[in-house]
Order: C-alpha cells, then structure tokens, then sequence
C-alpha cells in the first residue's frame, strides 16, 4: 500500500479534512480553495507523479441529505509509480463553484463541460463552459435527484 | 471555409459533429459536438436495482458488451468485499477476451472501408460473426447478453465449447493473415495512415488517454498488467507498444493485440478448472416443468434427490454447475433452479433476491474499479446508500478522452485525413455519450 | 373501361416490381442496431440479394430511410431534416424497439418512437433485431411496396 492518502494529510495537514482507504481505495476530503494547489503538487511532486486525471465526475447528496450537497471526485493515476489517489471536494448548492484544472491537464476540458451541464457545478477559469451532452435549449441539470427521470423536454414532436 | 460533418455521415462509427474550418484543403480548427446519443444511462442506473442495471451496461460499448458487463461486476463485487470462484473467473476472461477481438475486428474494418477498402471490412465481419456464433452458443444473445452476474457468470460453458472455441480462433488467424497481406504493406493504406494525426506522449497523458492509443505513443500502460483483475496475472501474454503515435502505428496495435488476445483464450482454455461437467445422474431425471408441478401440488418427496433436465435455454444453470460459476454468497446470488422449486429454504432466498424492497444491498460505500475496454481504461465507480438501487453509477469512457483531443490531432491535416483520423479512435457513441 | 383497367394495373405491378427490388437505402445509424445492421449487409446474411445493397449516403439519391438505433431529442430535429430532404416515393423502417417506442430508454433524453416525428412503414423490433428478422422485415416491406398506389 502506497499510503499517499496519509502522506498527503501530513503535507496538507489544514487543507484535507479527512482520508480513508476503504475496499482498497485511497480517498481524500479537500477543502475546494486549497483544491489548485494540492493538485499543481500531485503533479509535480517525484513521489507522487500523478501525471493521468483519469476520472472527473460530481455526487448529489440530496438523497443520503449530505450538507454540502455536491461531491465532486477526482480520480488520478501516475504512470511511473502505478498507484491511484481519489479527491473529493464538497461543494454547497447555493454556491456550486469549484476552481478547474484545465491548466495542468488539458482532459479536464470536457469532463468538466459534462459535470456542468448534469449538475449545474461551475468550474472557475475555465475556457469555455458549455452543455456537452444535452442540447442548449435543455432547462435544468438532469443528474440532479430533484429532476424527474422521464421530464422530456422535447424540440420537435409532441411532449410525450 | 465553414464544413459540417455530421451528425448523420457515412463513417461507420457513431453520429457526431466536426464543424471543420478549412483553408483550401487544410483544416486550421475543428470543433466536436457529442452528445447525440445520450441516453441517460447514469439515471437510469439509480432507478433500477443492482442487477437491472446489466442490461444498461450492455448498451455502452455495444462492440464489445461482455467487458462492460465484467467492469460493473467488478465494481460491485468489491464493495461487496467478494470472490468468486476459479472457474467464473476464467469464464470471465474468455468471454471478455473474446468481445475485445470482436471490437478490434469491427474498428480495423470499418476504418479499412472508409478508407475504401471494402474486402477487408467483409473478411473481418466474417471472422466476427464466427465469434458471434460461440457467444450465443454461451450466453444466448449475439450483441447484448447481460452475461455476468454479481458473484459470477449467468450459466456454464456448453460442454463442446473448448472445440469450437479453438476452430474459431483458428479460423479468425486465418482471416487476420489474408487482411495483413492486403492492408499492412499496401502502398496506398500506408500513405493515408502513416504521419496522419499524430500526438505526443505528454499530450496524450494530459488528455487522460489511455488504450491502444496511448500504447502507440509509446507508453505500455494497459490495466490488465498494471493492476491485473480476475486471473490475468497468471497468462503469458505481450502488450505491443508503437512509437510515433499516428495512425499506422494504432492499425498495427490493433492487430497485434487481437493476437494476443487469441493467444490468452488459449492459454484460459488450457488451465481452466472444473474440466468438462458431468452431470451426477445417480438420481431421476426429470424435466424442470414437471418438477415445478409437482412441487406446487405439495408432492416434494425425493425432491432432492432429483436432477433436473433444463430447456436449452437455461443449460449450464443446473445445481452440478452453480458452484463452480456462482460465489456462494447469499446476499448476491440467486438459488439454482432445483432448489427455489424444491425446498422453502431456496425459495426464501429467492424472494429476498428479487422483490422489491430487498434485493442485492451493498453496503454503504463506493468504489472505483477500473478494466482494460478496447479503447482504454474503462472504469466504473459505484456508489452505494445501503438500499437494493445504486445511488451513483458512474462510468469513465475511455473514448470521452480521445474525442476531446481530436480537435488537436486534425488540426494542421488535410480534410482527406479526418476520416482516417477518426477511424482510428474507434469512437463508439454509446460509451462517448451514455 | 376494361382495358384502361388492365393496363394500368398491370403497368402498377410492374412498377411496383422495379421499386421494389431496386432499393436504395439511408441507414441513419446511431447505436447498437447498427452492428445487426452490419451484419445483415455483410456477406453472411447478405443484403444484396434483395436487391437492397446499396446504401446511398445522400438523401437525395435515397428512398428508404432506415432509422437504426435510439434517437434522442439531440437529434430528432436533424432526423426529421433528413427525412424532408428525401424524394417521394420514400418509405421509412424504424428497425429496433428504440426506434419503435423508445425502448426501455423511458428517460428524458429519448424520444418514444420515431412515429411522433415522421411516418413509418414498417417496424421491426427487437434489441437488437437478429438478422433474419431485419430481412423479414425487408421481405413484409418489398410486399408492401408491390401493393401500394403507384401512379
């Protein structure tokens, strides 16, 4: 076990709220303004080279009545070491915004659009924010729980 | 000049958008549009239960559904903490090994015949419709099979299956040697696809690429190795790693790896445990049906002595087998046929298994767990609330991150090398889109 | 009376006869139909010998638009776009249930049959449709069109 979610804590010991490994999985909770930095460090740092953001995606809580509501993970993955780190960050819905790493990983790019565009998550500094999946005339962010499943919405044709 | 390609347009691969800006014949920008075959599958998966949720996984990448199904497996399984047996496992990797030459076959193909060469796109649609016949003879469907299980695979293998197995393989080597001889050194493939849409390594890791693509970068990640799931720790097998990262490079690690695939069915079919099933006929044979009947006009006696014989639907499903391909686990699997119909104890747990309000309940938690698809590292993250439906399923298409970087591989091309670009990505809309 | 009578059905089956086993198709294809639609092109289960194995990729040379796998609201308006572009005398095929009713997509992204957008001849169904059912459906449609008013 590579144990980077505990080496991270000790190096970040205010901005990671909390770690833990189950089922084999290194997780850490970040605070979102630190979220920039701690990335630009799992980077470029030698003992973790995550140079791979495998996996950008957002969980709503409103079901398990999670406060904040929003959880947007990150998976990495360092292709010299082969060893994964999973970040969390929790974001509140009355202000859904959390800082892009579009700089550092230019993937991040359109997995950042679809978190977007189902959950209604902004992405500061990032270069053009747009719906990926939906069209442009869709109202509301479907992945959210308070969407119904079969709410069409349709642009030609009859309603259902 | 402003060109719209798509959505709908003659490339086999999926409906997109490339809204290409051209100056003469070279492409200065190009813009994707996706998302015209959203299907809500991450919606749909947290109305429905555990094991509904197969059929959906069926539908992402429909070239190659086996792997799709394994991934989810997987996921669930691990926060379940469970392990399934030896011979599910092997079962397993054949049948994914099987669907990942099933995918090459149709990638190589249809690229072959954008680029115009039509007999090479019927010769490997004949070799995969040959693999299509040994997976229905297995799971009963040709495309979408919903074959695995959580703790294990639905039924056995047919018993003539290793025969028929290797004549295939046989016949698909055969087929792979004649569509070498036409395309490989073929002057006129090599020039469309040598030096056409190339990326480097850095570029390719910051996209978060991952598959044949990258390997033909030069960089041999494939999680079959890195991080080896089910028994692929155990096969002998080679990754091909390219070195320019063009397009000729991926045709050839496609098809290298196609052998290797066949090469690691081969090696499955040598160690595979349990050997060919026999049936223990010291008791009565009788018909499932005729068993049900009795069973429901309160006749049991002798019930478990009984062997029953199934319709040929639902072969490799009976008692002697279930071990072998089921974990054990009563929390996941469902009780095999003789015993839900034969005893109250098998029918208890079937009930559980399947209204609802009970059903497969993982415990609270989530995990990630990531399988080698065709295209890439195709991960599925599962997170659990302790209730019989998921409450996130998230799926990583390994083709999400190609596409986004397909705007910087056409720029600088000419307009001839955007199919051939786009051929090579193997592009299934179904994953790109959910 | 009787004569025109003759003539013109005569002349009907005829035609009839010439369009049906010339057909050129559009398969607007999207999802997992599209590999059965492959194979059934293929030489296995071979289009061509009804006649039907050609596909034309411009709807202006088309007369039947084969709408293969699910539609979603995205592009429903370019599917109806299409099926305008096409010359009479045109017949659609919605092939697969996803086409037919939406299939088990009941969600917010996909329409429910292509028929709330544009008419259909004939619907095979299946998820996806095994070849032989595809060149049934072919055979019901070639019937079809032997049948219908010509002229």
């Amino acid at each position: 076990m590579a144990d980077l979610h505990e080496k991270l804590k000790q190096k970040f010991p205010e901005a990671v709220l909390e770690v833990h490994a189950k089922h084999g999985d290194e997780t850490a909770v970040v605070r979102r303004e630190k979220l920039s930095e701690i990335a630009a460090f799992l980077k470029t740092d030698p003992e973790f080279q995550m140079n791979v953001l495998m996996d950008l995606t957002a969980v709503d809580g409103l079901g398990m009545n999670w406060d904040p509501r929003f959880e947007v993970v990150y998976h990495f993955y360092s292709v010299p070491k082969n060893h994964r780190l999973r970040l969390k960050v929790r974001v509140d819905a009355m202000d859904p915004v959390v800082s892009s790493l579009t700089p550092l990983w230019p993937g991040a790019d359109w997995f950042e659009c679809e978190v977007w565009d189902m959950f209604g998550i902004r992405f500061e500094g990032h270069p053009n924010l747009k719906r990926i999946l939906m069209y442009d005339e869709f109202v509301g962010h479907p992945l959210r729980k308070d969407y119904p499943y079969s709410k069409r919405q349709p642009l030609i044709g009859p309603k259902n | 000049m402003l060109l719209n390609i798509g959505p709908s347009h003659p490339a086999m691969h999926g409906i997109i958008r490339l809204i290409a800006e051209l100056d003469g014949e070279t492409v200065v920008s190009a813009d994707v549009e996706i998302g015209y075959l959203h299907r809500a599958f991450e919606k749909s998966a947290e109305q429905s239960g555990y094991l509904q949720v197969m059929p959906y996984t069926d539908r992402l990448n429909y070239v190659s559904p086996l792997i799709n199904n394994t991934g989810y497996c997987l996921a669930v399984e691990k926060l379940f903490g469970l392990e399934i047996p030896e011979r599910a496992k092997y079962i397993r990797v054949i049948m994914s090994e099987i669907s990942r030459v099933t995918d090459h076959l149709t990638c190589v193909g249809a690229s072959a015949m954008e680029l115009g060469a039509f007999t090479a796109f019927l010769y490997m649609m004949k070799a995969r419709e040959m693999l299509y016949f040994l997976i229905e003879e297995v799971t009963g469907a040709r495309l979408t099979i919903s074959y695995m299980r959580i703790g294990g695979v639905k039924g056995d293998l047919t018993p003539d299956f290793d025969r028929k197995c290797r004549a295939a393989i046989k016949e698909t080597r055969s087929i792979l040697k004649e569509v070498h001889g036409l395309l490989t050194r073929n002057r006129i493939f090599v020039d469309r696809l040598k030096d056409v849409g190339r990326i480097s390594q850095e570029d390719a890791l910051g996209y978060g690429i991952t598959g044949p693509f990258l390997r033909s970068t030069g960089v041999d990640y494939d999680v079959r190795r890195a991080n080896p799931y089910l028994v692929y720790d155990r096969f002998d097998f080679e990754i091909p790693v390219g070195q320019h990262g063009d397009n000729y490079d991926r045709y050839l690690c496609r098809m290298e790896e196609m052998e290797q695939s066949m090469r690691i069915i081969e090696q499955a079919l040598d160690q595979i445990p349990g050997g060919p099933v026999l049936l223990d006929t010291g008791g009565r044979v009788v018909p499932a049906e005729t068993m049900v009947d009795e069973a429901k006009m309160g006749r049991t006696t002798g019930h478990m002595d009984e062997v029953a014989a199934f319709d040929p639907t639902m072969e490799g499903m009976n008692k002697a087998t279930y071990s072998k391909t089921h974990a054990g686990d009563r929390r996941v699997v469902w009780p095999p046929k003789e015993d839900t119909y034969g005893n109250i104890e098998g029918l208890m747990n079937h009930f559980k298994m399947v209204m609802d309000g009970h059903g497969i309940r993982p415990p609270k938690g989530e995990a990630y767990s990531p399988v080698e698809g065709a295209n890439g590292e195709l991960g599925f993250y599962v997170v659990s609330d302790g209730s019989g439906t998921p409450y996130r399923v998230r799926v990583r298409p390994p083709c999400f991150a190609i596409m986004s970087a397909l705007g910087t591989m056409l720029k600088g091309g000419t307009m001839g090398d955007i199919i051939a670009t786009f051929g090579s990505i193997n592009m299934i809309g179904g994953e790109l889109d959910r | 009376m009787e004569m025109k009578g003759f003539i013109t059905s005569k002349l009907e089956a005829a035609i009839g006869w010439a369009r049906k086993y010339s057909l050129f198709q559009y398969p607007f294809v999207t999802a997992c139909c599209g590999m059965e639609y492959m194979s059934t092109a293929c030489s296995h289960y071979d289009l061509d010998r009804f006649g039907a194995g050609f596909p034309r990729f411009s709807p202006r040379q088309a007369d039947i638009l084969f709408v293969v796998g699910t539609i979603s609201h995205k592009i429903a308006p370019v599917l109806k776009h299409i099926h305008d572009q096409m010359a009479d005398p045109k017949w659609v095929v919605a092939f697969g249930v996803c086409t037919c009713t939406g299939g088990f997509y009941d969600n917010y992204a996909t329409v429910q049959g292509i028929d709330t957008i544009i008419p259909v001849d004939i619907y095979i169904p299946g998820c996806p449709p095994r070849p032989e059912t595809v060149l049934d459906g072919l055979i019901k449609l070639q019937e079809k069109i032997q049948h219908q008013k010509q002229l």
